[in-house]
């Protein structure tokens, strides 16, 4: 990594991308190292994530550094009017790190301007959540044994869902299949149809989440399909129960099936499926610690 | 026109007439000393009606004048020097764009904070800018100037 910062996905290269998986596998392999000793890292929540905040709080605690910062904006200055470019200077005055998660797009980006310390960018509104797309890819490597040539469907919220743009977007490199399986409100963005075009990489569109489909995939990418993105309610109500994921549903899939979520899920995988070993998604967010650790020790310069 | 020839200075034309006060605005004509000629609404044939900018003894650096591609893709810039043309330019899009143009994503950090908005050029023809910050894509009619 060039940069002492990460803020997008697509920042990073293929040979990037895999050596912070690289990375990531010895930190899995022993989580309990002393090499952020002495270092302070900040975790600034503008928006409230508690899963993606104790994520990175352990990742800093098991490597033996030390967290300040505040999990909710109200708790902090911004509510007074201060400008973000001055909580920044402030806080990288403090700290070695700066996490942080902000519910405007672009706050990281900005950040990286005007910090000393290096920052990562844990969720900038709909923009990007580029540790997401890492652990994701971490998930993916690890139960496949591969990232080339696998088949993956993602269903749900296609339109709004970051963390499955940013996936498409990283394993543009390794030669995938897409299934995109939405409704049309909620369809993948042409944009990202176009750069499947351009990188000779098929996808097929489809609204309902048919028997073939599941049985043919490698990863199954469930995602919730968010209240919060929508404008009308009825519409919401009239999608929100398309694609719930059953047990029996996986009775023929592949042996090496994944299924991955992002969590938090409402009700588009039911709990009948979490004791199915195919169900993947809690030991996805667990790997979220290992890749954590990977990127934060990177930006250091504590690894090489 | 019923104006005296320039002596020396730059001549900017087939500005459409839409669009002629803000180029002067972007270009800060209203507060440069030397002598300025606006022409409003004028007949052309390439855009109906058309705006043209004569600045006496005022020569632009390229970064300033591009900054008018925006707007006014098409227009010539002509320099005069002792009542002759001796260059003609036409405008082009700089490959990125600072400030100038509002980012249509209201949850921009641009939109919220006070900063300079920074945006890449993906493509000339069609224009289509994105934001170097939220990442946003904007085609030439959602492009607002500030």
């Amino acid at each position: 990594m060039e940069s002492k910062n990460l803020v997008s996905i697509t920042d990073f290269s293929k040979e990037q991308i895999l050596h912070i998986l690289d990375l990531a596998e010895g930190f899995e392999a022993n989580p309990n190292q002393n090499i952020l000793n002495g270092k302070v890292a900040a975790t600034l929540f503008f928006e409230p994530s508690t899963r993606t905040r104790l994520s990175f709080e352990t990742a800093v605690n098991r490597l033996g550094g030390k967290v300040i910062g505040f999990s909710d904006a109200s708790t902090s200055s911004s509510t007074k009017g201060e400008t973000l470019k001055d909580t920044i200077k402030m806080v990288s005055n403090y700290a070695d790190i700066i996490i942080m998660r902000h519910y405007l797009e672009g706050a990281a980006r900005y950040a990286t301007e005007v910090s000393k310390v290096p920052i990562v960018n844990a969720g900038d509104g709909a923009n990007q959540h580029p540790t997401q797309t890492l652990l994701d890819m971490y998930s993916i490597r690890k139960t496949q044994g591969r990232l080339d040539n696998l088949n993956i469907v993602m269903v749900g919220d296609l339109k709004y869902g970051r963390t499955v743009h940013s996936l498409l977007m990283a394993m543009k490199y390794f030669s995938p299949t897409f299934y995109f399986v939405a409704p049309e409100e909620l369809a993948m963005p042409n944009e990202y149809k176009i750069i499947c075009q351009e990188n000779n990489i098929p996808y097929h569109e489809v609204s309902s989440l048919s028997q073939d489909i599941i049985d043919q995939a490698d990863i199954l990418y469930m995602t919730r399909v968010q209240r919060e993105r929508f404008t009308d309610l009825v519409e919401y109500e009239r999608v929100k129960d398309l694609y719930i994921l059953h047990n029996d549903m996986l009775e023929n899939s592949r042996e090496n099936l994944r299924i991955l979520h992002p969590l938090p899920r409402v009700n588009e995988i039911s709990q009948d499926v979490d004791d199915n070993p195919k169900a993947y998604y809690f030991q996805q967010a667990q790997n979220g610690l290992y890749v954590r650790q990977a990127i934060i020790s990177k930006v250091l310069g504590l690894i090489d | 026109m019923q104006v005296k020839a320039l002596r020396n200075g730059t001549v900017i034309d087939h500005i459409p007439s839409d669009k002629l006060f803000k180029v002067v605005s972007i270009l800060e004509l209203d507060k440069i000393d030397q002598q300025v000629t606006i022409g409003y609404n004028l007949n052309s044939q390439l855009l109906g009606k058309k705006g043209i900018i004569k600045v006496a003894e005022h020569f632009f650096e390229e970064k300033e004048i591009n900054r008018i591609a925006l707007i006014a893709p098409n227009a010539k810039i002509n320099i005069i020097r002792d009542y002759e043309v001796v260059d003609k330019k036409k405008i082009s899009l700089p490959e990125e764009i600072k400030g100038l143009v509002k980012c249509v994503n209201p949850k921009c950090i641009t939109n919220n904070e006070p900063m300079l908005q920074r945006y890449k050029v993906i493509s000339k023809d069609p224009v289509v800018v994105k934001c170097h910050y939220c990442e946003r894509e904007m085609s030439q009619d959602e492009i607002k100037l500030l």
